[in-house]
């Protein structure tokens, strides 16, 4: 039987999700779509010597990219282009049934339940390639 | 006389060996029944081979059971089947208009598409209109997804030479008013195409009496196989277009210097064709040939009121579309404020609902009501009043655990 979804742990980050915390002023902006489903995430940024000092979102999507992406708030904090790089890698690989991610992205083994749900992966990578674009405008983009 | 809905039902392998399924995105793909999948096997099993070139008896069963396919679609669209192409769906129909046409269009010519359409409507379209200098201009959708056909006046000027738009639409089901339509392209001079991929599926059509000049169609919608499609084009036009795809079967004479193309339906289908798929699309008509279409409108109308009404009850829930049942089809699309299309099509899914929920390739209809996507259901002709109440407590389960 496939898990729940849209357990409590995770509604609850959706909701807090849904409200505009971008950042004015910022350092760097980029807005990712899902072309398959319609969500749109923009990522602000402010950086201190290329890494992320805070990140804000506004997201217009299902409840596991809202949630995905308020868990990046906090997740991204102190990272550059290449931890993000390797974070994603990390988040796919767990979402596809890898070892959970360490470190700051440790908070996104929430979404455990989502690996049962391949259709569903993207909503959760969706704010992490906002991240990625976000820092690419920035120049510091990892190889 | 009400139509007997378990007895159509039945013969549908994947419904009937799935009790517990409500499907409700036979806009996206209709299911398949029994007659069709035999004449596939039967044909693979008995008559396989290639088409139009062989002369042992097995390439004469092929192209018999082909070329009878292609008669039977010509029957269900009342058109000759030398004016029926093979292809290998609807875009596939589209994108070979948007390519042929328009080689006879100079720049500066205008394509009217609409805001309503699929994006298999539009970016070919787009292609064409880019590659070969053509202005491209759009009929508006009104608020209730419609085309704002009052616009027409304002995007259609002499130089129009193609309008291509829905005959319905497949996120909110609005019927397009094709008489209008046809009346101001003849007015400026322009050809119509109309993208038939949701309105075939729901009755036999007379093309003509339409007054059109190119029609598309996807199999997989009407009942039948994937990968297999049709453009019905007027006769003259279809004569007088160059070829979409080269290769074999679409030639008279090939040189090195030089090669001359065979007439049409032969000049479009270029290499072998989706043969066994093109016979069970004929098994398809057939069979629907035989249906009674009145009940059958009359049961979808009624279960797309019934589920219309129903939203109204929910907490949250926004019909996307007309309101009434008039010039619709069974497809109705809605919102349940605060709650993602995806949250509530996988919270249905888990009750046996399947629904489309997204964009349903219809982004700038999606930015016209600024939206970022709706729920989809779209029910046909083996959907019953189970799959309709099915849909209503998981929307109102959707809206109590989302919202």
């Amino acid at each position: 039987m496939k898990p729940e979804l849209y357990q409590d742990a995770i509604m609850a980050r959706a909701r807090a999700g849904a409200a505009d915390s971008r950042l004015d002023p910022h350092d760097a902006r980029a807005t990712a779509d899902n072309p398959l489903c319609g969500d749109r995430v923009t990522i602000d940024l402010r950086l201190d010597a290329g890494r992320v000092a805070a990140l804000g979102h506004r997201t217009r999507g299902c409840a596991l990219c809202q949630a995905a992406a308020e868990t990046l708030r906090e997740a991204a904090r102190g990272i550059d282009s290449a931890a993000a790089a390797a974070a994603q890698d990390a988040v796919r690989g767990f979402l596809a049934g890898g070892a959970e991610p360490t470190g700051s992205f440790a908070a996104f083994a929430l979404f455990q339940p989502v690996r049962d749900y391949p259709s569903r992966h993207g909503c959760v990578l969706l704010p992490i390639d906002a991240l990625r674009q976000a820092l690419a405008t920035t120049g510091t983009m990892a190889p | 006389m009400s139509l007997d809905v378990a007895t159509l039902r039945a013969q549908f392998p994947l419904l009937a060996a799935d009790p517990g399924l409500h499907y409700l995105d036979s806009a996206a793909s209709a299911q398949v029944p029994r007659v069709v999948l035999d004449a596939v096997a039967r044909h693979e099993t008995t008559a396989r081979a290639n088409v139009h070139r062989g002369v042992h008896r097995l390439a004469e069963a092929a192209t018999a059971a082909y070329e009878g396919a292609r008669a039977r679609v010509a029957r269900y669209l009342n058109v000759a089947a030398s004016e029926i192409v093979f292809t290998g769906g609807a875009t596939a129909a589209i994108n070979l208009v948007a390519h042929s046409f328009t080689q006879a269009l100079s720049p500066g010519d205008a394509v009217v598409v609409s805001e309503l359409d699929h994006h298999s409507n539009l970016v070919p379209w787009q292609i064409a209109a880019e590659r070969s200098g053509l202005v491209l201009r759009a009929i508006p959708a009104t608020a209730d997804g419609r085309l704002d056909l009052d616009a027409l006046d304002r995007v259609l000027d002499a130089r129009t030479k193609l309008i291509a738009v829905t005959h319905a639409s497949n996120v909110t089901g609005a019927v397009t008013d094709v008489a209008r339509i046809v009346v101001a392209a003849r007015s400026v001079g322009a050809r119509v195409l109309l993208d038939g991929a949701q309105r075939a599926p729901h009755g036999p059509l007379d093309l003509p009496a339409l007054g059109i000049d190119f029609y598309a169609l996807s199999g997989h919608k009407l009942f039948g196989p994937n990968g297999v499609g049709v453009l019905w084009g007027r006769g003259d036009l279809l004569a007088a277009m160059p070829p979409f795809m080269g290769g074999g079967e679409m030639i008279r004479r090939v040189t090195l210097a030089k090669t001359t193309y065979a007439d049409p339906p032969a000049r479009f289908e270029a290499g072998t064709p989706p043969i066994a798929q093109a016979v069970g699309m004929g098994a398809a008509v057939d069979w629907l040939l035989g249906l009674d279409w009145p009940a059958i409108a009359a049961h979808e109308l009624a279960l797309a009121g019934r589920l219309m009404d129903g939203l109204a009850a929910i907490r949250g829930a926004r019909l996307v579309g007309p309101a009434g049942l008039q010039a619709r089809l069974p497809v109705i699309s809605m919102t349940l404020d605060g709650a993602h299309p995806h949250d509530v099509a996988q919270i249905l899914d888990a009750r046996g609902v399947a629904v489309r929920g997204g964009h349903h390739c219809a982004q700038p209809l999606m930015d016209r009501l600024d939206l970022a996507g709706t729920i989809r259901a779209s029910l046909a002709l083996y959907s019953d009043a189970g799959d309709v109440d099915s849909c209503l407590e998981g929307l109102a389960e959707a809206a109590r655990r989302l919202t």
